[in-house]
């Protein structure tokens, strides 16, 4: 378990260092630093200067550490636009995005994975081919689709909830809900899935042939197993919301990060985007490294080797 | 004496093996010190159980696993380095026939084009003629015209073996290393496809290595054989004499286990113990704890293997003691 | 694994035409709904100039966001008076090629570094699989706006950049087949006939995977053109004048009140698009890898 864990936490790290030079690359590749940040017509000698007080004369390795370690004290350098520090205004927004992905994966999980479960005890019950439905629709309809849908229906024929800002209660309805359907109809097809694929094993069988009520069955034998890959793939979810933040508030002028970094990447303010860019993928790998680690301890077969 | 066509000079291959979940890797010895010869035209059997190496020895020949010590010469120069283009150039000479037939061929090519191959990889015959040529391969292995076409899941096992054996031939070898051709077959089509490779490995003079853990069939086809034991050769002799006066206690048991028809099977030598386990190489003469003749030098010292009479080698201190006795 | 037995007939004996007849009667009624549509699609994509009515910027200013059932106008006009439909049909277009090459970008590139993995072993394989870690931990919408954020938006760059999207599932595949070819089977058997590696590789080992990876680019690519258009809508992707779905929907919004027939004509291409695609996707997967389901 302990090596399992070692290396994970170690992919994890270096994958990581992946994004950051991948960060770090594309800004180089990108244009000149001084130029980007000082305008075309600045004389040479402020150029100079420039890149003499942030290090731009040092040998690119030189610089690539010096990035590095600006990165780990939360020194994303400062955006263009406000001129205040690029993390400073990330974090500003983050509450924001909370308030929609937090809502969001909980109806995913408290409204999917029921309704899986239960479609895998029913087959071809109502909600089992309503699952499977949902399940295409979340696959093929774009958030972008899904979003306008639900304001075209609720907002301007039915005139029931607003359609953009962050006033109150009621603004955080409808992106909610974009965020959430198709997710549901995700989680929902693949608890099913999951469900169908432990009750089908020799264990379950044995254990409703040798009389053990059908409840506990369920409750005892099937439920657990069939965790395993359920929490994998809420996991990934979790670590995708961010990503999935963006589109949705953009439709919904919702002032959070992904709102944040589409105006950035369209006013090309750097600083802003590798902060956000660097952030998302942190949170992604924590996300599949907790995933992985809760794997380990939920997964009897791994728990056993730690005793070893 | 002609020059022999391959000549093996101390090969020894280890694998690392990792003992256990989280245990060190230790090296385990499948190839252990081999010397050996195989003259142009001629047939060398290699007999030996699961796990005594016999498998690794045929891939060393071939230059497939390159030896960590000793060398392999073939035709009179030193095997090139796995995948180079003298390698690769030189499996025109050299060629091998698998267990698994099915596993050897590409299922989504026919057995025509697969015969083929070789000619169109070494550009050994014009295209126009290429045709002729697999068809006379494939009546030389007894495939009928028809099954050109055919792709490798329709044909029966046997079928199969023939059209892998084809294309082996393809480039007229010089030498053929077959390891264990027909334990995949049923007994009933072993002896045919047996008997044709010794027939097409006279009829075009071709050297022989054949890999078997069975000696009904390397009695069959081999002029000489050598028994290994745990990545050793511990016998050698030619295929009449092996058989009717086996030396080494485990030839002995080998050649004892195979029923004779109309012989009791009254003195017949057991092999008892452990199969042999490479990972765990026991100390001294490595078939000792088998051996029911087993004294305390074979627990100690390794034997070497020794010429004990002409053409003929053994490695066992009680046969070694025998013949130094009698020299005497 | 069992590969597809489309290239290899089973019983020599029937011809190709009949067999085919045969599969095709068994194909149930939304697959056949799917390749019809997917046929009109590729059908508007080939013959989009011909077939549309306007130019794509043409403007008719007296008839500003007209409705839809307009005989001059079937789908309605814009703000500006240009015909939804004609620019529907450019979009179905432009969409459709950049999905269509950016699939075959990532193919190629994700099938080429995952031999070079199986070939090479070591540190290639390492850097092939860290290079695959890394593209799973940054979602692609996220590191596709970076890009554009640092280079700007172009065509060639979109392309190339959607071209990203799933190499890694392509180089997994790849490499666990062409592993798994050359440890036992036939593969070792083509070196040992002193085959070339360009050869072992290109003239055995793709065509025994191509089924596998064929059936990975069906589902790689309804999500680029969702990913295509994702980007689009946030107006980062195809640029004005040239129009994509993604790119119609993201105008139309603004129009969403009054003329909501902008946003819903590509909306529903879209939808019904992927749709299909995952349908008759689902039923090759089935046809013809039954090891993926």
């Amino acid at each position: 378990m302990l090596r399992f864990a070692t290396v994970r936490l170690l992919r994890a790290l270096i994958t990581i260092l992946a994004v950051i030079t991948f960060a770090f690359v594309v800004l180089r590749l990108s244009g000149d630093p001084a130029q980007v940040m000082l305008g075309p017509d600045v004389p040479q000698e402020s150029v100079d200067a420039f890149r003499k007080a942030w290090g731009l004369d040092q040998p690119l390795w030189i610089q690539y550490l010096a990035y590095i370690r600006a990165i780990f004290t939360g020194d994303f350098g400062v955006s263009m636009r406000d001129k205040a520090s690029a993390m400073q205004l990330v974090i500003e927004r983050i509450p924001a995005t909370l308030q929609l992905t937090i809502p969001a994966l909980f109806l995913k999980v408290v409204i999917g994975i029921p309704a899986g479960v239960y479609a895998a005890l029913h087959r071809q019950s109502a909600v089992d081919r309503g699952v499977i439905l949902a399940a295409i629709f979340g696959f093929t309809i774009p958030s972008f689709v899904m979003g306008l849908l639900l304001v075209l229906i609720f907002s301007i024929t039915l005139g029931l909830l607003p359609s953009g800002g962050q006033d109150t209660w009621q603004h955080g309805i409808l992106p909610t809900l974009t965020m959430s359907i198709g997710g549901i109809g995700i989680l929902a097809r693949f608890s099913r899935s999951a469900m169908i694929e432990v009750m089908g094993q020799p264990y379950i069988r044995t254990a409703s042939a040798k009389g053990m009520k059908w409840q506990d069955v369920v409750w005892k034998h099937a439920l657990p197993n069939a965790a395993v890959p359920i929490v994998t793939i809420v996991g990934f979810m979790v670590g995708t919301l961010i990503a999935g933040a963006v589109v949705v508030e953009s439709i919904f002028s919702w002032p959070g990060i992904g709102r944040l970094l589409v105006v950035s990447v369209s006013n090309r303010d750097l600083a802003v985007v590798q902060c956000i860019l660097l952030m998302i993928a942190a949170t992604m790998v924590v996300s599949n490294l907790i995933v992985d680690l809760l794997y380990g301890f939920l997964d009897p077969r791994l728990r056993a080797q730690s005793a070893h | 004496m002609t020059s022999p066509l391959i000549e093996a000079r101390g090969l020894v291959r280890t694998y690392e093996v990792r003992q256990g979940m989280f245990g060190r890797m230790t090296p385990v010895r499948a190839v252990d010190g081999i010397d050996l010869k195989v003259m142009p035209g001629e047939t060398l059997g290699v007999v030996g159980e699961s796990g005594s190496g016999k498998s690794t020895l045929g891939r060393m020949l071939l230059g497939i696993d390159p030896p960590q010590d000793g060398q392999v010469i073939f035709d009179g120069k030193p095997m090139p380095k796995l995948g180079t283009r003298e390698w690769r150039a030189l499996r025109a000479k050299m060629q091998f026939v698998y267990q698994d037939p099915l596993a050897a061929l590409d299922r989504r090519l026919t057995i025509a084009e697969q015969i083929g191959e070789p000619l169109a990889i070494h550009g050994l015959v014009p295209k126009q003629f290429q045709a002729a040529r697999v068809a006379e391969l494939m009546s030389a292995v007894g495939l009928r015209p028809d099954q050109a076409g055919r792709y490798p899941h329709e044909l029966s096992g046997g079928q199969r073996q023939r059209a892998v054996i084809a294309r082996a031939l393809a480039s007229r070898p010089k030498l053929l290393v077959c390891d264990e051709p027909v334990s995949a077959l049923d007994v009933s089509i072993q002896a045919q496809v047996v008997n044709m490779l010794r027939d097409l490995q006279e009829e075009n003079r071709i050297a022989m290595v054949f890999i078997s853990h069975d000696l009904k069939v390397v009695r069959n086809v081999a002029d000489r054989v050598a028994v290994m034991y745990l990545g050793r050769i511990v016998e050698e002799a030619s295929s009449d004499v092996i058989f009717s006066t086996p030396l080494h206690p485990y030839t002995k048991a080998l050649v004892s286990s195979v029923p004779v028809p109309g012989k009791l099977l009254k003195g017949r030598v057991i092999l008892q113990g452990e199969p042999p386990n490479p990972a765990r190489r026991p100390s001294g003469c490595a078939f000792h704890p088998r051996c029911p003749i087993a004294a305390d030098i074979c627990r100690t010292q390794v034997p070497q293997l020794l010429s004990v009479a002409d053409g003929r080698t053994a490695a066992c201190h009680m046969v070694a003691g025998v013949d130094q006795s009698v020299a005497a | 694994m069992t590969v597809a037995d489309i290239a290899n007939p089973q019983s020599p004996s029937l011809s190709l035409f009949t067999r085919l007849i045969k599969q095709l009667r068994k194909v149930p009624f939304s697959v056949t709904f799917g390749i019809v549509w997917l046929v009109a699609m590729v059908f508007v994509a080939f013959f989009a100039d011909m077939i549309r009515p306007y130019g794509i910027t043409a403007m008719d200013l007296r008839a500003r966001l007209s409705m839809p059932g307009n005989p001059a106008h079937l789908l309605g006009t814009d703000e500006l008076g240009r015909d939804v439909l004609s620019r529907l049909l450019q979009s179905i277009r432009v969409s459709l090629a950049i999905a269509f090459g950016a699939t075959i970008i990532s193919a190629v590139f994700g099938t080429a570094l995952g031999f070079a993995a199986a070939k090479f072993r070591g540190v290639v394989e390492h850097l092939v699989l860290v290079l695959a870690d890394f593209q799973a931990a940054l979602p692609f919408l996220i590191m596709s706006l970076a890009v554009l954020a640092f280079f700007g938006s172009s065509m060639p760059l979109l392309i190339g950049l959607m071209g990203f999207y799933g190499w890694e599932r392509y180089a997994r595949i790849a490499r666990g087949l062409a592993i798994s070819a050359s440890a036992q089977g036939y593969a070792a058997a083509i070196v040992q006939l002193g085959a070339t590696p360009a050869r072992v590789y290109m003239h055995h080992i793709l065509p025994n995977v191509a089924s596998t990876l064929i059936v990975s680019m069906t589902l790689t690519f309804p999500e680029i053109i969702l990913m295509e258009s994702g980007l689009s809508f946030l107006g980062l992707g195809v640029q004005p004048p040239e129009t994509s779905l993604g790119n119609m929907v993201g105008f139309g919004r603004e129009y969403l009140t009054r003329a909501p027939w902008i946003m819903l004509a590509p909306a529903v291409v879209i939808m019904v698009t992927t749709l299909s695609i995952s349908l008759v996707g689902d039923w090759l997967r089935d046809k013809l890898d039954p090891t993926l389901r």
